[in-house]
């Protein structure tokens, strides 16, 4: 069973407690803007096989969101933070090269 | 016999029975397995069921022979080989009803098209209401049906009853309501669509070469050259991309994006029992599914991963939830040990339809998105992808284009059935 730390209360939680959210990082477009831009926001998704960011809400726990970096291949967690950001922390970052060197993702936002 | 001779032998009774008498010592392969030439006239990647269909339907259908299906692991070893073989074509939106009917038709004489036995058993589907919104769904699907001409009717939980005698219908949550009963939908033999078409198709003289993944996609100018493969590269004319769950990792090396996300799916077996069962019964509101193979086995069905994966295993709670619901619904189930679980990856699409779509690469096709439920149209897509890929066009696949989702002409199934098998 997967299981991800909250970083918003600390729990430790597992995949029943929490509500799966989707691609994270992605950046929002609304009306004016481009047919290109707002297709990829609304539908285009990277689906790796590897590193994943997506968000999570503790669902049946404090309720709020939080970010997960995960390998959609071994489950690995490479780490969760907090939904208040653009881009994943350095040490995220690392642990994914570690493991993963030369890794990519779209433009982070 | 040598392992490149065409084995272009029919089945027949009188096959076994000249076999019988000789220790069945002359069977033979069913297909070739053949090194890849340098160049084909096109290249299927991924050999499930709808990737081996439209290179059959291209040999069949338009002459086209020059083909190569290329499978990484092997043939049949993806979804086609771990769906639960629900066939039914009980669609709400007409372009969804016409290429899942055609499929259901061209199943009904696959074992004769393709001299191959795939156990195609018509023994009826039923989709259960058990909210007044299913009911109100169902009955709009049901006359949705009878304009596309697709056998459909409502039926009372009395004849929901007499089809089902094991069936609980006041369950503590939900009672039965109803049911959407398509008579000739049922189930099929998965791994004898697979080796069907790829007998039919190595007769044809199509190379189908196994073990061999596909690492890159040739291009030159906005068009497809080729592919990089283990085995080294293959050219082609044109490229047709079948890969459901790995969709994702073919357009990154085609350089196109997709709306499309891949998730694990499982199914479960039962210890055989005697049949109890003689049809396949869908409970879309509290997510299970069951019929009973000819084993005796009661497959089912259950619910998919909510978040990205490529695990082919599936997070263990599923399988506590689709136990829940179908004890809900058939008692009996309570006392069945439980014998084995897999999981497939499907590639899920926003408006829970598939694609069968040109791409921005010229002369690179996709055929995906089929995600839960596309067992039951392996013979229709094959028959609109190979016309898409020969012609350019084809009236069954013109709505599945992939570039329908920034028109928003979606194909929207999702609301129709909570569950999309
Ligand atoms: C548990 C489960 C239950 C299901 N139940 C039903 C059901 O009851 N009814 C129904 O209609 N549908 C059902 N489905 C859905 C159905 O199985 C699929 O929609 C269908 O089998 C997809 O067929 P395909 O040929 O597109 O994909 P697949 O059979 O998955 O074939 C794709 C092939 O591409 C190969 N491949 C991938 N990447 C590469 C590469 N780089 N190079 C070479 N080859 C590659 C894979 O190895 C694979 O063999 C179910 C699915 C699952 C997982
Ligand atoms: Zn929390």
């Amino acid at each position: 069973m997967l299981t991800l730390l909250c970083p918003c209360c600390g729990v430790q939680a597992d995949e029943t407690e929490l509500a799966p959210g989707g691609e994270a990082h992605l950046k929002r477009y609304g009306p004016g803007s481009t047919d290109d831009d707002f297709e990829g926001y609304l539908f285009m998704r990277e689906n790796p096989r590897g590193v994943h960011f997506e968000r999570w809400r503790h669902a049946n726990g404090c309720g709020k969101w939080f970010l997960a970096a995960r390998d959609t291949v071994t489950l690995e967690v490479y780490g969760t933070y907090s939904a208040q950001t653009t881009e994943p922390p350095e040490h995220i970052k690392e642990a994914i090269t570690a493991k993963h060197p030369g890794w990519s993702w779209r433009e982070f936002a | 016999m040598s392992l490149n001779t065409s084995p272009k032998k029919r089945y027949s009774v009188f096959a076994v029975a000249r076999e019988a008498a000789r220790y069945h010592t002359g069977w033979g392969r069913a297909w070739r397995k053949p090194q890849p030439k340098k160049r084909y006239d096109v290249v299927i990647v991924g050999a499930g069921g709808h990737g081996l269909a439209t290179a059959y339907y291209l040999g069949r259908n338009f002459g086209i022979t020059n083909v190569a299906v290329i499978e990484k692991g092997w043939l049949g070893g993806g979804n086609t080989g771990r769906n639960t073989t629900i066939i039914r074509s009980n669609y709400l939106q007409d372009p969804s009803a016409a290429i899942y009917e055609k499929a259901r038709g061209l199943y009904e004489t696959m074992s004769q098209d393709l001299n191959y036995n795939v156990m195609f058993s018509p023994r009826g589907v039923i989709m259960l209401a058990q909210t007044e919104h299913e009911v109100r769904g169902y009955k709009r699907t049901a006359h949705a049906n009878a304009l596309q001409g697709v056998t459909t009717e409502f039926i009372s939980p009395q004849r929901v009853k007499e089809i089902v005698p094991i069936i609980n219908l006041d369950g503590p949550r939900y009672p039965v309501l109803g049911g959407l009963w398509q008579a000739r939908g049922g189930t099929a033999r998965h791994d004898a669509v697979a080796w069907g078409y790829a007998r039919a198709c190595s007769d044809m003289g199509m190379d189908i070469i196994q073990k061999c993944e596909v690492t890159g996609i040739r291009q030159f100018g906005g068009e497809v050259r080729g592919v990089d493969t283990t085995l080294g590269p293959i050219d082609c004319d044109k490229l047709g991309i079948v890969v459901a769950g790995h969709s994702g990792v073919l357009a990154d090396m085609a350089g196109f994006r997709l709306p499309v996300e891949s998730v694990a799916l499982q199914a479960l077996v039962s210890e055989p029992i005697k049949p109890v069962m003689d049809c396949v019964v869908m409970a879309n509101t509290v997510h299970g599914y069951m019929s009973q193979s000819d084993k005796g086995e009661m497959v089912i069905g259950g619910g998919a991963d909510g978040y990205n994966n490529y695990t082919q295993r599936g997070s263990f709670h599923h399988i506590e939830e689709t136990v829940r619901a179908l004890v809900e619904t058939f008692p009996m189930v309570s006392r069945l040990k439980m014998l084995r679980q897999w999981g497939g990856i499907v590639d899920m699409t926003g408006d829970r339809s598939p694609i069968l779509s040109k791409t921005p690469l010229e002369g690179c096709f996709i055929n995906c998105g089929w995600g839960t439920g596309g067992f039951k149209a392996i013979p229709g897509s094959g028959w609109g992808f190979a016309e898409l890929m020969a012609r350019g066009q084809s009236p069954l696949t013109d709505e599945f284009s992939m570039f329908r989702f920034r028109e928003g002409k979606f194909i929207d199934e999702s609301v129709a059935a909570g569950v999309a098998h």
